[in-house]
């Protein structure tokens, strides 16, 4: 079984990344990665990460987390977050990056922030 | 004091770190510490050993990591033994800080010091750096 498995949807212009697994340094860093760029080639720059199924995650993951928003947003893309698991929470707390990324708990208010 | 020691010995590439990972997901088991306890040692666990796969040894196959861990029903203690040439901890940047927030990466030592009662580091005589960390309960 994969570290980490990510199944995409689409929801009008949005598309929805529902993960489930590990973010963490070698496989599900790299599933996140071109899971991300891929979208981005497509010309698809509106991407909400649902993180409900991730329950853990490293250093390595969540610099790709700050790599993915940062390359989307020199996209001109908007990269927001859905569901974080408490345990993400608290780390993105501790890091600050609480702060940096657009985070929601349900999804259809998040699928309207979109612009 | 009944004290359970574990000894593991690592190739230096990425894939070790989820296989040290899961030997040491069942000492945390065997030793019984709760769920949110374990989650953050878990993760500085397994920040040292990335820190001595990649900057330590470099990912260099023919050196080795080598991980010993203590674990009495008071504390627990994290060793983490690289064959490279050493760094100086004082002199990693705060990840918190707002010209490195977002950075990425940079936030191993951060979760290390965070999780854990002490983080120490050597150099060794024989090579090497060796990161202590402790946890008491």
């Amino acid at each position: 079984m994969a570290e980490l498995n990510i199944r995409e949807r689409q929801a009008g212009d949005v598309t929805v990344l529902d993960m489930d697994g590990k973010i963490t340094i070698g496989e599900g860093s790299v599933a996140l990665r071109t899971a991300v760029r891929r979208l981005l080639e497509e010309g698809r720059k509106k991407i909400l990460l649902n993180l409900a199924g991730v329950g853990y995650i490293d250093s390595s993951g969540i610099g790709e987390l700050v790599s993915s928003y940062t390359a989307i947003d020199k996209g001109e893309g908007q990269l927001k977050l859905l569901n974080l698991t408490e345990k993400l929470r608290d780390l993105l707390a501790i890091t600050k990056l609480l702060t940096v990324f657009d985070v929601y708990e349900g999804e259809t208010e998040a699928l309207n922030s979109f612009k | 004091m009944n004290v359970e020691t574990t000894e593991l010995t690592l190739p230096s590439r990425i894939e070790a770190v989820n296989e040290a990972a899961a030997a040491f997901a069942k000492v945390l088991g065997r030793a019984g510490i709760d769920e949110d306890a374990a989650f953050g040692i878990d993760l500085a666990f397994r920040e040292a050993v990335t820190n001595a796969v990649l900057h330590g040894n470099k990912q260099d196959e023919s050196k080795l990591v080598r991980v010993t861990v203590k674990s009495s029903p008071d504390w627990l203690e994290i060793s983490v033994r690289d064959q490279g040439t050493g760094f100086d901890p004082a002199a990693i940047p705060d990840p918190t800080a707002a010209e490195n927030i977002m950075k990425t990466a940079g936030r191993g030592i951060f979760f290390m010091r965070n999780f854990m009662d002490e983080v120490d580091w050597s150099i060794q005589p024989e090579g090497g750096t060796l990161v202590r960390m402790t946890k008491r309960f």
